[in-house]
């Protein structure tokens, strides 16, 4: 149970960005989140608003977008996305995968700011 | 009206910023570092022990380990007559790179060959966390079952290695090694995978040949 401390990462990411636009209020963070990262969805949504108490981000929400599974067939030449983690065997082929292209994704993409003085 | 802001940046980077930074400072001491994951009980300290005894006599080797709580783990490793040092990480369920860097703060890095970390018994949360090792071994023992790959792939995936301890009691706990072979596989294609038993030395033979081809 890791996500408390990554709930609060987020959330000193997302102060900086504030602070860097003049202590802008931050209404929302979109994450990427892998299956790979090793951090659960649903844990991180409950550690989120744990963290976020007596923050600028107190009434922010995390936007969890869930990315697959995506390695590079070297057989088939292809992208093919894994229906899970319990295998990694091409789904068209069956040649073993290692070369993966996305789903250790743990990112913060972008924020949504309301800045409090318009137009500065 | 709200504003969108690109951001783009990973939420472990401060981690990974770090780990980064001690694989160079590894790699400018020419010191060799392993790092262990596992289950509670699955034999970390014992294999640890066993590696660093037989590897005394010829190189120069120390270690790091990582609990919730006690330094029993590192009372028994002094008895290998190495150099070990207890992190208590309290109710911290693994170790961050941050823990590493202060932990190795008054180390002469160049008097080693190899630095071992054992991790925090835990097949989770050390998946995510780079501690800027060479090495990456996840230890599985006999007694655990064989699709405890299938159960925690993430730590399987992010590990370079995986050792199947215990061997000794695999008849006793009928234990089918091409499974848990085939199951390693699958969730870790072309994964090398050592079986050994600390307790009566057998495979360590090979472990520690493939540890020293590494360097």
């Amino acid at each position: 149970m890791h996500e408390l401390s990554i709930a609060m990462s987020i959330v000193e990411m997302a102060e900086e960005q504030s602070d860097l636009h003049g202590g802008a209020k931050v209404t929302a963070i979109h994450l990427k989140l892998g299956p790979m990262s090793g951090v659960v969805k649903v844990a991180l949504e409950n550690a989120f608003s744990l963290a976020r108490e007596g923050t600028i981000l107190e009434t922010a929400n995390l936007v969890i977008e869930q990315i697959p599974i995506v390695a590079n067939c070297p057989q088939c030449q292809a992208e093919r996305t894994l229906p899970s983690m319990q295998s990694f065997l091409c789904p068209v082929c069956e040649t073993p995968l290692s070369e993966i292209i996305h789903g250790r994704e743990l990112e913060v993409v972008a924020l949504e700011i309301e800045e409090l003085c318009p137009g500065s | 009206m709200p504003r969108i802001v690109e951001v783009r940046q990973k939420v472990l980077k401060q981690n990974d910023v770090l780990a980064r930074d001690l694989r160079q400072r590894f790699k400018d001491s020419g010191v060799f570092v392993v790092s262990l994951a596992s289950s509670p009980g699955s034999g970390k300290t014992a294999f640890l022990e066993k590696t660093l005894t037989l590897l005394r006599p010829n190189y120069k080797v120390a270690a790091l380990v990582g609990d919730l709580e006690t330094d029993n783990d590192a009372v028994r490793l002094a008895r290998a007559q190495v150099p070990v040092k207890q992190i208590t990480t309290g109710t911290l369920c693994h170790l961050e790179a941050s823990m590493i860097q202060h932990s190795l703060e008054d180390w002469q890095l160049e008097d080693l060959d190899f630095l071992f970390i054992e991790n925090v018994g835990n097949l989770v949360c050390p998946s995510s966390y780079d501690l800027g090792e060479n090495l990456r071994l996840v230890l599985l023992s006999v007694t655990e079952g064989e699709d405890k790959p299938l159960k925690y792939p993430t730590i399987f995936n992010t590990a370079d290695v995986a050792i199947i301890t215990k061997m000794d009691l695999a008849e006793a706990v009928e234990f089918d090694l091409p499974t848990a072979e085939a199951n390693i596989q699958r969730v870790r294609p072309g994964m090398k995978t050592i079986t050994l038993s600390s307790k009566k030395g057998t495979g360590m033979d090979e472990w520690l040949d493939y540890l020293k081809s590494m360097v």
